[in-house]
């Protein structure tokens, strides 16, 4: 469903890691670990397809559901509202699921600009499941998440996870998702430089 | 050898390191020789006296003022397909040359306007034209300032200056349109019968030459100065790193 | 796409988005030109298809850093990047509900801040009609230019610098219909001119634009 072959990428032309290869199928899911600025994000940004990897192979992008640290939520629409756009955007209509799964009916028609941060952050979570899109690429998903919405999240990764679908997570807690869960420690693949960098031909 | 070897900037840097100095003289030497010429040996125009001699500086400065666009343009086009990075840094090199060559052109024409027109400044579609390409200078500029990573500036300035090329041309049509003007015909055409008289010519040309050397020398100078401060900017990104 | 455009037209009406504000700086600039040029119907009669084209192009301009900037603050930018529409059609759509929340008000209130000019009558049916067909161009060439300066700090003045210029033909087009318009001179030329410009820029300038924002996200 996505896969990875050797990929290098670099953040503003200075490359962060290099030779990256991974591979998730249905059911699997993968921990990015490493500390910070170690490339995570650049990484995850580079597999949604937001900026050329600077070598290597990327598939199966068009599978892929992308959550950064921004929610791309709209102050002055409802929850529901919000939803809803991005149902139509990926060409879904469902968003009861989503709205179910994180606790959020209560709040259907609250503004998105006066729910709190945690709020907002499971409504930003609950987008994924509109996009009906089977792998789930996420960046620190918990921030600002407290015990009981991270279990939320935890059983909607499983609940996908086992519905067939896919999951690359790049957070510093424990999510409780199982054994089975892969961990890459991203730190080993860290770019020695020049690697295959624009600016080599400088040096 | 293939010509885009010189796209390596150590290559380009080596090579126009020798090719200088012979561009910058003889830069020099067309100049001093046309100017002097121009200025001193030949005669005064029948109708605008020695006004007219102000020809030598302002004819070569407003062709190099769009040529130095053209040039932008083509080197943004070879960054856009072939992704060259000498030739990014040679467009952002020759833009501030190119502005500097449209306000040359602009002001020798206003002085040549006053005696000539009574005016200083006049919305003829040729003036007007000029200082709309000098706007066009002056934003490219900006936005290669503004952008501080290097290669998305480059992306970034190389569609401008297309996008740039398109609506440039279509103000120099919309200027035509909105106001015929005053301005004399081209100096120099195919078209024998508009030329300026011969006298005059020689010394154009030798002129023309001097500028289209002094723009590549300091084309090829900027050019440098641009790939070293790339080069250190890449030198302490590793410094970093290590 | 058309989830796009309502929710940006939703967005734009609800508190905080702006609507309006386009049209409020139109009536404040149309009425202090009479303080600057004085009082006198022949003069403002004169020059008021030009300045009634310069006030909504400036109008234009001042929401034309809205456009992406909001989006790209609050991560709706790269989300849209990675949904299944073409960045070119979101571009396009983005243009669009730029139009209509601030072109179309600029053309329908140009008649009346006619008035205040004393706009010749004939001028009328002129100037709304070379507003309606070149606002479009206003708007679409106003996108590029924010997918240019979109993540950049104080890329406010610096979007004006790029687009100003770029608006030079069809301000030229536009004002001269308008002008030949209210002096009951034949139109036909410069807006066939003004149309051919707004076509040429809804073709063309939103696939630049999407080039230039792919290379802002990344």
């Amino acid at each position: 469903m996505l896969e990875l072959i050797d990929v290098s990428v670099a953040r503003g032309s200075v490359p962060v890691l290099e030779g990256v290869s991974l591979a998730l199928g249905p059911g699997e899911a993968l921990v990015l670990r490493g500390p910070n600025g170690s490339g995570k994000t650049t990484l995850l940004r580079a597999v949604a397809g937001l900026q050329p990897a600077l070598a290597g192979r990327i598939g199966g992008q068009e599978n892929v559901a992308y959550a950064g640290h921004a929610d791309g939520l709209k102050a002055s629409l409802s929850v529901s509202e919000n939803l809803r756009f991005w149902a139509a955007a990926f060409g879904t209509r469902d968003i009861s699921t989503a709205l179910v799964a994180y606790d959020l009916s209560a709040l259907e028609v609250r503004w998105a600009g006066n729910l709190s941060a945690g709020q907002k952050r499971r409504l930003g979570l609950a987008r994924l499941l509109v996009t009906g899109r089977p792998v789930w690429v996420l960046d620190e998903p918990t921030v600002s998440l407290d015990a009981a919405s991270v279990a939320l999240f935890a059983a909607a990764v499983r609940a996908h996870l086992a519905q067939g679908g896919a999951a690359l997570i790049a957070t510093h807690i424990d999510l409780g998702l199982g054994a089975e869960v892969g961990v890459l420690d991203v730190a080993r693949h860290r770019a020695r430089f020049p690697a295959a960098s624009g600016d080599e031909a400088f040096l | 050898m293939s010509l885009w070897e010189y796209a390596n900037p150590v290559r380009f840097i080596r090579v126009t390191d020798r090719v200088l100095p012979v561009v910058a003289a003889s830069a020099l030497g067309c100049l001093v020789v046309g100017l002097v010429w121009g200025f001193f040996f030949t005669p005064d125009d029948y109708r605008q006296g020695s006004t007219v001699k102000i020809i030598y500086l302002h004819v070569p400065a407003a062709l190099m003022a769009i040529n130095a666009w053209l040039m932008m343009l083509v080197a943004s086009l070879i960054w856009v397909v072939r992704r060259h990075h000498v030739s990014a840094l040679a467009a952002r090199a020759a833009a501030p040359v190119g502005a500097t060559m449209t306000v040359i052109a602009l002001a020798t024409g206003a002085i040549w306007g006053q005696p000539m027109w009574g005016t200083w400044w006049a919305w003829d579609p040729r003036l007007t034209s000029f200082l709309i390409l000098f706007l066009f200078y002056l934003g490219y500029m900006a936005l290669w300032e503004a952008i501080e990573n290097d290669d998305s500036a480059a992306d970034l300035t190389s569609i401008l200056c297309l996008v740039g090329s398109v609506f440039a041309l279509l103000s120099r049509y919309a200027v035509n349109f909105w106001n015929q003007g005053l301005h004399q015909g081209a100096s120099l055409s195919l078209d024998k019968e508009e030329n300026v008289a011969d006298v005059f010519y020689m010394p154009l040309l030798v002129c023309i030459a001097g500028f289209v050397l002094l723009f590549v020398a300091l084309v090829f100078l900027r050019t440098q100065t641009e790939i070293r401060a790339r080069r250190m900017r890449a030198i302490l990104a590793r410094e970093r790193m290590a | 796409m058309r989830a796009l455009l309502w929710r940006d037209l939703a967005l734009a009406v609800r508190a905080g988005g702006g609507f309006g504000l386009g049209l409020a700086f139109f009536l404040i600039v149309t009425v202090l030109v009479p303080f600057g040029v004085g009082p006198e119907t022949a003069r403002l009669s004169a020059i008021a298809p030009g300045i009634l084209w310069i006030g909504a192009l400036l109008a234009c301009l001042l929401s034309l850093d809205r456009i992406f900037a909001l989006d790209f603050e609050d991560g709706t930018l790269d989300l849209l990047a990675t949904a299944p529409l073409p960045l070119e059609g979101i571009v396009a759509v983005k243009a669009l509900a730029h139009w209509i929340t601030t072109g179309l008000p600029l053309v329908a209130a140009a008649p009346a801040l006619g008035i205040f000019l004393s706009l010749p009558g004939p001028g009328y049916p002129w100037l709304f009609l070379s507003l309606l067909i070149g606002t479009p161009a206003l708007s679409v060439i106003g996108t590029f230019g924010a997918a240019l300066t979109v993540g950049l700090k104080r890329g406010g003045l610096l979007l004006s610098l790029l687009v100003l210029p770029l608006y030079v033909p069809t301000l030229i087009f536009g004002a001269e219909a308008a002008r030949r318009g209210a002096a009951g001179l034949p139109v036909e030329t410069p807006l066939l001119l003004l149309a051919g410009v707004s076509a040429g820029a809804l073709a063309l300038l939103p696939f630049a634009a999407a080039a230039v924002l792919r290379v802002s996200l990344r």
